[in-house]
């Protein structure tokens, strides 16, 4: 059996998965060893194959996992448990809500703003899921055009934005400063 | 060419990972971020390879591994699950291709598998770009830049084929397509690539390339 240069380019990368019957893959075998062109297109076929096959070309956005993460925490109920761990939890969650709102109402006396060109905003649902990143001073809804530094944004909610000392955004927020 | 040989295949690994499956299905939730976290780099690599946007690839791929989760009990385990993962993948981020850019028209050449037989271009002997080299961010970029103006049928092909190892019967049922267009599209695809980065041609075959002949990072 012979083939010819087309005929080769045309089961190249069968060739390389080891794709090809016998007979016809000695057919190859002789042609490579004739054809300089073929040669360099086999070359260079399995260089690309084994550059992108290498682990270090599947890049992935810095946070990319951390910001996973926590979707999924957003969105995944946690386990079910027992009775008897429901109660526990639940007197922990009416502990930890008592602190929360002690700490809450203690800080929102005096919240440090981050600009002091802002205004805090008023009405906004201390519930409203809100993101915010560590450079930036105001906290967005996650859809705003003008979040700053995307690499480092987190949700929050409202609440906790204010406590940090967030300001809401003039754009995405507006609705809660027109009543200040 | 070898099989596909890494650490997440072997039968230990499968036997842990069913059991994560089980476990998380009779409502450990929590466990779902331990299940995927072995994938979620090839998750967005697909997401990528349809999107070619970063920000819009992060969404997707998100999106797909909240699916996976909200469907869990859907899996039957006769692929692997990580094959059922990349298919979900797919789907969303075809879907948001869709919606995105549904004002756009797709060139011909994304939508349909060109005719004929590729002619490789470049001829000269081949000059080896070595593994080490991919060390250095530059020749990731060029290498990305190349895989970015392949037509999107056979990038996606490519992708997860030969850089996530998929099987070429795994590729095709996470794209929806025959094995023989799998082959088809990655030969094409393979062969554009060695063009792309041969070393007499300078790309020149894709004006959104610019290699220019001497000033490749290799």
């Amino acid at each position: 059996m012979v083939v010819n240069c087309e005929q080769v380019w045309r089961e190249i990368s069968n060739y390389l998965e080891d794709d090809v019957d016998p007979n016809l893959r000695v057919a190859m075998e002789a042609h490579f060893r004739e054809c300089e062109r073929c040669r360099s297109v086999l070359e260079g076929t399995r260089n690309v194959i084994q550059l992108y096959g290498d682990e270090r070309m599947i890049d992935v956005p810095l946070g990319f996992s951390h910001r996973l993460q926590r979707r999924l925490e957003e969105n995944i109920q946690p386990s079910r448990r027992s009775f008897l761990g429901w109660m526990v939890a639940a007197a922990a969650a009416v502990v930890t809500a008592g602190a929360l709102e002690l700490a809450s109402s203690a800080s929102s006396r005096t919240p440090p703003l981050r600009s002091e060109h802002a205004q805090p905003g008023a009405g906004i649902p201390p519930d409203l899921l809100v993101v915010v990143s560590d450079n930036a001073k105001t906290f967005h809804v996650a859809q705003c055009p003008f979040i700053h530094d995307r690499k480092t944004v987190r949700t929050v909610t409202a609440r906790e934005a204010q406590q940090q000392g967030y300001v809401p955004c003039v754009r995405c927020m507006k609705q809660y400063l027109k009543q200040t | 060419m070898p099989e596909e040989v890494t650490s997440l295949n072997s039968a230990a690994d499968r036997f842990n990972e069913e059991r994560l499956i089980q476990r998380i299905r009779e409502g450990e939730h929590e466990l779902f971020y331990e299940l995927i976290r072995p994938y979620e780099r090839r998750v967005y690599s697909a997401a990528l390879a349809i999107l070619r946007n970063e920000a819009d690839a992060e969404d997707a791929a998100q999106e797909a591994v909240l699916k996976a989760f909200k469907n869990i009990r859907q899996f039957r385990g006769e692929a692997r699950f990580s094959t059922w993962l990349i298919q979900i993948t797919v789907n969303e981020a075809r879907m948001w291709r869709r919606k995105e850019r549904a004002h756009l028209v797709e060139p011909i050449v994304d939508r349909e598998d060109a005719e004929g037989d590729y002619i490789p271009r470049d001829f000269a002997d081949w000059r080896e770009i070595p593994s080490e080299t991919l060390e250095r961010k530059e020749v990731r970029e060029k290498l990305a830049e190349a895989l970015e103006a392949l037509g999107h049928i056979y990038r996606e092909v490519f992708v997860l084929r030969d850089m996530q190892h998929l099987s070429i019967e795994e590729t095709a049922k996470a794209l929806g397509i025959s094995s023989a267009s799998v082959k088809t599209r990655l030969l094409r695809a393979r062969l554009m690539l060695r063009d792309l980065l041969a070393p007499g041609l300078g790309g020149t075959w894709n004006t959104r390339l610019h290699f220019a002949k001497g000033t490749k990072p290799w």
